[in-house]
């Protein structure tokens, strides 16, 4: 457990998606992760990408219940930038067993199993919502992302009641639905 | 359509918690009595969980993104390769590191030049002098090294060449084999050979002639105790098909062999040792089958004459029996066996380099 009350305090606010938290972890953190892919083999690019990763690998533990960080946030988000980094490297087939560092590491393997079965459920979200098309889309993201209410909805998107929006969102739900279970259950199963 | 839209309506209040009581009670009671709608609502919460995750994880994204934007804006973090950085900083002080060369260079030449003024001259006659001391001293180093290593020879080799022949390897650094118990059988005295040719006595500290397992100790104080071993023994089954390698000596060099698990089971389904399929001959007993990861799964054991190509191989759970009943018989130290493989996905011949160590020559007299 990380028993540094500041860094509690970031990890608390980055689960709540406060900006000012998640800019200051990732200020302190970048310039490390970046200098890591930069060199070993990686573009500026990839260091964005497998860092904002690791933020999300972040994230989720953050969000997660039975919460527990055993170390620092700084080793935690540098063992699993380069972990990812590793794979990606492997995926490329630049194989290298090692890429060479200066920082300790922890061991992520696990979490990052876990991770990855959430990329794939959020893909598979994603995919279904670019198959729903306009307005459904745009109705059910402004209801169940943004949290409006059906009022301001019907307003919005020129329903002549709340009633008759609402009608609409369930017909796009189940649609929504149809077109993530299909996907979800090959998947998963 | 209509009716499904609100069943789904109500579905999704019963999750969320909208209902009251009457309607929640109401509601209940029809989730027990129609499966359906009870496979509505399982299914139901898990997409509404799955819609929240994306939600989160989409505005996370965003906010991730627009920070990384944000802190190159404001410059808290750079875009930039930090090897260019490093080449910006040496052309920008080019000159303060030519100077501070030029001042070292200089310093340098001063001091060396006032040792050689100030440091007392020797005369050419004490040189020749120590020279030849010098020279007693290595003569005399000489004599005593032929000393000890004529009597280190002594008694480390066996007069006449072993009887019979086997492989064996150490199980725990401080000097415990493995090898077959039909290897050690009928032995009066027992050495092992390592790969440099080095002979050490072993004593016999179990044999299990039903399992063909044998454990030895070194007992011999020039053995150097191994820190750590490099392969790890299976606790579990090995799969069938398994891709399988040996190490042993049929002949006085380390001799390499590859092969597959072919059966779980051994001679006449015994369930003690493996079927094998590898080439293997007199000398090969008692050395260590490994799979890809460099984990033991069993001690080779001998082959079949009536059938081409047919190898046994006590499994590696025998060796932990053997190990338990050694424990019950003696107060022995606890031997530590490594489970686990550090030689885990590395290439063989990288592989072998790192084992072959471990593996010896069983010589029996």
């Amino acid at each position: 457990m990380t028993t540094d009350p500041f860094e509690k305090t970031l990890l608390k606010g980055l689960a709540e998606n406060d900006r000012r938290a998640t800019e200051t972890i990732y200020k302190d953190n970048y310039p490390m992760v970046q200098s890591l892919i930069i060199n070993n083999n990686g573009s500026v690019d990839d260091a964005r990408d497998i860092f904002q990763e690791a933020m999300l690998v972040l994230y989720e533990k953050a969000k997660s219940e039975k919460f527990e960080l055993s170390c620092q946030i700084k080793t935690y988000l540098y063992s699993v930038s380069r972990r990812l980094w590793l794979k990606r490297l492997q995926q490329l087939q630049k194989y290298s067993s090692e890429v060479e560092g200066f920082a300790e590491v922890v061991p992520v393997e696990d979490e990052l199993e876990l991770h990855e079965m959430k990329n794939m459920e959020f893909q598979v979200m994603e995919k279904a919502m670019m198959g729903l098309g306009e307005p459904c889309r745009s109705l059910l993201e402004a209801y169940y992302l943004q949290k409006r209410s059906m009022i301001e909805i019907a307003g919005n998107f020129g329903y002549t009641n709340a009633d008759n929006a609402k009608n609409q969102k369930y017909k796009c739900l189940t649609r929504l639905k149809k077109l993530f279970f299909a996907q979800y259950k090959n998947q998963v199963i | 359509m209509n009716d499904d839209v609100q069943i789904l309506e109500a579905v999704e209040r019963y999750i969320l918690g909208e209902m009251n009581i009457q309607e929640k009670e109401y509601f209940e009671q029809l989730r027990r009595t129609n499966p359906e709608i009870d496979q509505l609502v399982v299914e139901h919460a898990i997409f509404l969980q799955q819609l929240t995750h994306f939600g989160e994880r989409k505005s996370i994204k965003g906010l991730l993104h627009e920070t990384h934007n944000h802190l190159i804006n404001t410059g808290e973090i750079k875009d930039v390769m930090p090897k260019i950085r490093v080449l910006q900083q040496v052309n920008k002080y080019k000159k303060v590191f030519a100077m501070a060369a030029s001042i070292a260079g200089l310093t340098a030449l001063a001091i060396s030049g006032l040792v050689a003024f100030l440091s007392p001259k020797s005369s050419p006659h004490e040189i020749a002098l120590l020279k030849k001391e010098i020279n007693a001293v290595k003569i005399s180093q000489k004599q005593t090294q032929k000393e000890i290593s004529s009597f280190k020879s002594i008694p480390s080799k066996p007069d006449a060449p072993g009887k019979f022949g086997g492989t064996g390897f150490l199980i725990d650094g401080k000097g415990y084999l493995v090898t077959s118990a039909h290897v050690i059988s009928k032995a009066d005295s027992i050495y092992i050979i390592n790969n440099k040719g080095e002979y050490f006595k072993a004593k016999t500290m179990l044999v299990n002639d039903n399992t063909d397992i044998a454990i030895l100790k070194i007992d011999d104080n020039r053995f150097v105790p191994v820190d750590h071993l490099p392969y790890g023994i299976r606790n579990g089954k090995a799969e069938l098909g398994e891709q399988i390698f040996t190490l042993g000596f049929p002949r006085t060099e380390i001799v390499y062999n590859e092969g597959y698990l072919s059966a779980k089971t051994g001679f006449d389904g015994d369930t003690i040792t493996y079927q094998i399929a590898i080439s293997a001959n007199p000398g090969n007993s008692g050395g260590p089958i490994f799979n890809h990861a460099g984990e033991v799964i069993g001690v080779l054991s001998g082959k079949q004459l009536t059938a081409e190509g047919v190898v046994f191989s006590s499994q590696s759970k025998n060796i932990f029996a053997a190990l338990d009943s050694l424990k019950v018989d003696s107060s022995l130290y606890s031997l530590k066996v490594p489970t686990r493989s550090s030689v885990k996905g590395i290439d063989r011949v990288q592989q072998i380099k790192k084992i072959e160590d471990c593996i010896y020559n069983v010589m029996t007299y």
